[in-house]
């Protein structure tokens, strides 16, 4: 239901595109004023998001430890797992940033007659991830190429390797195929995982049609007759970029589409999950040494309570302690 | 509790199938067996808890303050203005549904809600609904929910099935740490007046007494000179135990449980044992005679109220430093919170064995060791001589307990202890160990009779491992370092593994370790002590001719 909701919209989107650039005004929302506000909105409102949490402070130091702490000279510490210092939290963020690595760590529990609990490798999800991301990030800085000039050279490089088995013509992506494969795994595990399919929002379904639906219009308009000029599609995006914007004739409705849901895309970003991009950096589980006993964390709101003193634990116990010869602060006879 | 208590043969066949109706339409189910009772009045408002009344859960109406709705949504809204992880992992969890097959209730009980992305989800709702744009205007297509005495209930019951133990923040991409989040929620639950008796009641009487049982100072000097009178019947060895004496080198704080619950006592034996035979300079307090916090269960207010006794209490007793037992969520307060909410301890010094002159550097501002450390950097530098095969009539494995795994990464410490203790070591399968441990099932306040199913199916996940390495190897014994798995691990394996015993690390080492002078024929448990016959004589003469200097590998 969910699922569908989402496919809904996503579709309903495409529609009113495909129909809205028929017309001069249409062409202009779309092409231009759209994509100008999603760009704007995506900006404030990650900034929005990031100030909004880091407006809250950090009152503990709840490091997750996944390794051997630093304690005594011969036990080895493991500083990524554990950090001990600013360069192993450091390592354990890139590790967690670039690869993955807590997901990496994933087992499937399966319960068999015995009853035996087996744990299972279950890594499809990490590497199904990392390949999305991972991609979706060559295909966004692959796309560079229309917004500069002259191209960089590591952006060609790149662009060359992405094609490196020069299957095709023209030259397939290895990153395209990455892409729309991992995105259709990481959907069929959502709806065919029954606790998976119990627990997804619509918010969850809907980002996985939204960057569908961008790569498919993407992939239509590099390898079919569908074809778009590159030089018109440079003009409308350096149009937009320094706010003088330009819609030129040539751009079909396909264009439209793969520019729209990166519009929308962009607009749904700070207010969905998809903020988990700059969350997973201030993550305090995950980014705090475990150096707890070493250096003393500050809590800036540490407000005093109501403690038992042990003048009035004395006072309550004297006489019982006093029988059982304990040492006391106040040997005063008792009321 | 009376009732008939189940089956294992039932437990162990869990339908992991989760319901057609949507999780916001299915209602909790308030079943004896699977939740706890509520606080006794008195002891809540002892502690000055708001809204103290009268009520249980298995009542229909949980007669709530006028008012709990604004309670609770203040009470999250000043929640998430103190806690940059609530907001985070309030905002940023994208249910990939790692976490969902790591939690032990949901794998023992395979109720969904138990997955920890859906526990978190029954807070989230409710933050989404008033914090959210996205909540605020599309409700529950977003995700979101109104606060109503349902949601109540739901929070109760499963923020009551989560024992904070951390297993899956590990496999979070994120860092989501659920402990995190039903900390928030039981504040929460607690600021309406829904406390359970477990973790009320004992935190009223650690905050009275000292200790979790209300047991009164010369009621704990009796236990511990009880303690030192049976060690000597056993060993043919007197030692000293001072309490509350000032000037001491080392405060030495550990769970209440040790000095009264088995077998956490042989533990203790241990403790006494190893002080005396390296002659440490040393007092317990029976001010701060409970180093569990029952306040971390509670809230981090209560937490504070607690632990602040030990800090107060080294600084009255004039200590240089301080040494901590075996104890778990002891363990999380001291390593991640106490210098932080009670500190800082510049009265004291940087710890230093004064044994082996080892500087603890990674205790340096807390100044507070784990027992582990001190006794692997002893049997490190050769100061105490360990018999291992007066063990030999257990094999042994190591469970780790969640929080010294999860909080602070001491895994390999007591692992060094017990290779010097015993010839007879067997891991539990990767899976199950270390940073992946699985929790007793009981931790967090909820070890309780009337929670006894949910127990079993929490602890489910552990004792099939400790069946494993039985099956395997033979092992009988499980060793951990936690008061509450001392407590709740043997009903656990009674319950699944009956062949399996349990022990504290230091039940072993007090065990193993040959005392000057020493006369024993069994070991702390009054079993026979295994090759002790055999083996008096050579003993003895080590004893006489070498007090200081023994070989490492002992």
């Amino acid at each position: 239901m969910k699922a569908l909701f989402s496919l809904v919209v996503v579709a309903v989107v495409v529609l009113l595109t495909v129909l809205a650039v028929s017309t001069s005004g249409g062409r202009t929302f779309f092409g231009t004023i759209l994509p100008f506000a999603a760009i704007a909105i995506f900006l404030v409102g990650m900034i929005y998001r990031v100030v909004y949490w880091a407006r809250s402070p950090v009152p503990f130091k709840i490091t997750t430890t996944c390794g051997q702490q630093q304690s005594l000279s011969w036990i080895k510490n493991n500083n990524l797992e554990a950090p001990r210092n600013f360069l192993g939290v450091l390592g354990r963020m890139a590790l967690e940033v670039f690869f993955f690595r807590s997901l990496f760590r994933n087992t499937k529990a399966e319960l068999k007659s015995g009853p035996r609990l087996v744990y299972g490798d279950a890594r499809w999800l990490w590497l199904a991830g990392l390949a999305f991301h991972w991609s979706f990030l060559v295909v966004f800085i692959r796309h560079f190429k229309f917004f500069v000039e002259p191209v960089p050279g590591w952006i060609s490089i790149m662009q060359e390797l992405d094609g490196f088995f020069q299957i095709g013509l023209p030259i397939f992506y290895i990153t395209d195929g990455i892409l729309l494969a991992a995105i259709t795994f990481l959907f069929l595990r959502r709806v065919f995982n029954p606790q998976l399919r119990y627990l997804s929002l619509a918010g969850d379904y809907f980002p996985l049609f939204l960057i569908g639906a961008l790569a498919i219009s993407g992939v239509i308009m590099r390898y079919t007759t569908l074809r778009v000029d590159i030089t018109d599609v440079k003009l409308l995006a350096t149009g937009i970029v320094t706010l003088n914007p330009v819609v030129p004739e040539s751009l079909g409705a396909v264009f439209f589409v793969h520019l729209t849901m990166l519009s929308v895309l962009l607009l749904y970003f700070p207010f969905s999950k998809l903020v988990h991009m700059a969350g997973v950096f201030m993550s305090p589980t995950r980014n705090m040494a475990n150096d707890n006993r070493v250096r003393r964390h500050v809590n800036p709101w540490n407000h005093p309570v109501k403690t038992h003193s042990y003048e009035e634990w004395e006072d309550e116990f004297r006489d019982v302690m006093k029988a059982a010869d304990m040492p006391l602060e106040k040997d005063v006879e008792s009321k | 509790m009376a009732e008939s208590k189940p089956k294992p043969e039932k437990l162990a066949s869990v339908d992991y199938r989760p319901p057609s109706k949507s999780w916001m339409d299915v209602p909790p189910e308030i079943r004896l067996g699977t939740f706890n009772w509520a606080a006794n009045p008195a002891n809540a408002k002892y502690l000055d808890l708001p809204h103290v009344r009268k009520w249980q859960p298995t009542d229909e109406d949980w007669k709530l303050p006028d008012n709990w709705q604004q309670i609770v949504l203040e009470g999250l809204a000043d929640r998430l203005q103190k806690y940059r992880s609530l907001k985070v992992f309030m905002d940023i969890c994208v249910r990939c549904g790692a976490c969902a097959d790591k939690c032990h209730f949901f794998l023992g009980s395979g109720d969904p809600k138990n997955m920890p992305v859906l526990r978190a989800e029954l807070l989230r709702s409710v933050y989404r609904r008033d914090f959210t744009t996205a909540g605020k205007i599309l409700g529950k297509l977003a995700g979101a929910r109104p606060l109503t005495p349902q949601v109540i209930k739901e929070w109760f019951l499963y923020f009551y099935q989560c024992t904070e133990c951390r297993r899956c923040s590990v496999f979070c991409p994120y860092g989501i740490d659920t402990a995190e989040i039903t900390m928030m929620g039981r504040e929460l639950l607690n600021s309406i007046g829904l406390g359970i008796d477990w973790i009320t009641t004992p935190a009223a009487n650690c905050f009275r007494t000292g200790n979790h049982l209300g047991i009164q100072p010369h009621g704990f000097k009796d236990s511990i000179d009880f303690a030192v009178d049976e060690l000597e019947e056993i060993t043919g060895v007197r030692v000293e135990a001072p309490i509350n004496k000032k000037g001491a080198e080392i405060l030495f704080v550990s769970p209440s449980a040790d000095y009264f619950a088995s077998p956490h006592y042989y533990t203790l034996l241990g403790y006494l044992q190893l002080f005396h035979e390296i002659g440490l300079d040393y007092t317990w307090s029976a001010y701060a005679s409970e180093g569990g916090n029952f306040g971390l269960f509670h809230s981090s207010d209560m937490m504070k109220r607690l632990n602040a006794k030990v800090y107060a209490e080294a600084k009255r007793l004039g200590v240089k430093w301080i040494l901590g037992g075996e104890c778990g969520h002891m363990w999380r307060v001291l390593h991640q919170y106490m210098d932080t909410m009670n500190g800082p301890a510049d009265f004291l010094e940087q710890p230093v064995s004064p044994i082996t002159g080892t500087r603890f550097d990674h205790a340096r501002s807390t100044k507070m060791v784990h027992i582990c450390e001190f006794t692997s950097d002893l049997i490190a530098n050769g100061k105490i001589k360990l018999d291992k095969s007066r063990n030999d009539n257990v094999k042994v494995t190591f469970h780790d307990s969640c929080n010294p795994a999860r909080a602070m990464g001491l895994f390999d410490e007591p692992r060094y202890c017990i290779d010097h203790a015993c010839n007879h070591f067997y891991e539990m399968p990767e899976n199950t160990i270390r940073e992946q441990t699985f929790c007793c099932g009981s931790g967090s306040g909820i070890g309780t009779d009337e929670n006894f199913e949910m127990r079993m199916r929490g602890g489910f996940p552990r004792a099939n491992a400790v069946q494993y390495v039985h099956d395997k190897h033979g092992v009988n014994m499980l060793a951990c370092i936690c008061a509450i798995d001392k407590a709740t691990l043997p009903p656990l394996l009674e319950f699944w593994v009956p062949e399996v015993e349990v022990c504290g690390v230091h039940e072993l080492i007090g065990n193993a370790l040959i005392m000057k002078g020493e006369t024993r024929t069994t070991d702390l448990r009054g079993e026979p002590l295994p090759g002790v016959a055999e083996e008096a004589d050579a003993t003895d003469s080590v004893a006489a001719s070498d007090g200081e200097e023994v070989s490492k590998d002992v």
